[in-house]
């Protein structure tokens, strides 16, 4: 699969995340923020990092992007989209993904390898992996916390949009230890966690985060 | 402003910080924002609209956050 990762101004992980998704056995296609086209691919990640400076809010300004009005009107037709950590916030802030990233809890910035259950394997992004599959990826953010209203919380509980939750200690005060979700029909994906610099046994705590770009490959084949 | 029900650690940072430097008796700090927009011309009912869009737009996120527009003179212009 061609996969499109966007580099915003500020973005941080777009280098490791084209690489992960090269690892996972597709082709990586670098998109732009000011693109008016995505290229042909047919999957984009959305990087984490601090675009525009985080100004404003987290993804405030990103969402206003040329090409983010190509990924929320490819996404509405059903494109695989996964925002990663900033990426996240873009999601929200776009409103492709319900509910807000809010500062952590306690105020600090948050760097650790992260204990995660895989709650929900039936989106493209997390395919690869059992249900309820406890995998250890890294986490890295200070505005992380993720909220929502009861109802919109219940609803996505109730229909099985929770795609990963913090296992052992919450990082940031999710609420309902919720570190991802994603969109009703399930291609648009929102993660906390950093599964790109989880991808390889050198760097980082292992290789769990691999399975979220394999996926992708996977169905192509099947 | 964060929503009542939003956990604002900002603020609450600011509220710790009161009594240590001497400050008694608040009960809870709230931190919000805000922004000061010049307009062109007279502030009607039509561009106070269009305000209230930016603000729903992109100035505020109304799944966290509440807002208020409000006019006000410029200052070179009270005291003219």
């Amino acid at each position: 699969m061609r996969v499109g990762v966007v580099t915003f101004p500020g973005s941080l992980d777009d280098v490791d995340a084209q690489r992960a998704v090269v690892l996972g056995g597709n082709e990586a296609v670098p998109l732009w923020h000011g693109d008016h086209d995505l290229r042909g691919v047919d999957a984009v990640v959305l990087p984490g990092g601090f675009s525009y400076g985080d100004y404003l809010r987290c993804g405030a300004i990103s969402r206003f992007s040329p090409v983010m009005a190509e990924v929320v009107a490819a996404a509405g037709k059903g494109m695989p989209v996964l925002g990663i950590c900033n990426g996240f916030q873009i999601l929200c802030e776009s409103h492709l993904l319900p509910g807000a990233l809010i500062r952590n809890d306690h105020r600090k910035f948050v760097c650790r390898d992260q204990r995660l259950r895989i709650d929900n394997n039936r989106t493209p992004w997390t395919s690869s992996y059992d249900e309820g599959a406890e995998v250890t990826i890294v986490l890295k953010n200070g505005e992380g916390g993720f909220v929502a209203d009861a109802d919109t919380l219940d609803r996505l509980e109730g229909e099985g949009r929770v795609v990963a939750r913090y296992l052992d200690a919450n990082p940031n005060g999710s609420v309902r230890d919720i570190a991802g979700i994603s969109n009703d029909r399930g291609n648009v994906v929102g993660l906390m966690p950093h599964p790109e610099h989880a991808v390889e046994s050198l760097t980082g705590s292992g290789t769990d985060g691999l399975g979220f770009f394999t996926g992708l490959a996977e169905r192509t084949f099947a | 402003m964060p929503k009542p029900e939003i956990l604002d650690p900002q603020g609450k940072a600011v509220h710790g910080a009161l009594p240590r430097l001497g400050f008694s008796g608040v009960t809870d700090v709230r931190q919000g924002k805000r922004f000061e927009l010049t307009v062109e011309g007279e502030v009607t009912d039509a561009v106070l609209a269009e305000v209230d869009k930016m603000a729903e737009t992109l100035l505020s996120n109304p799944v966290i956050e509440n807002y208020t527009v409000r006019v006000e003179a410029l200052a070179d212009e009270v005291s003219a």
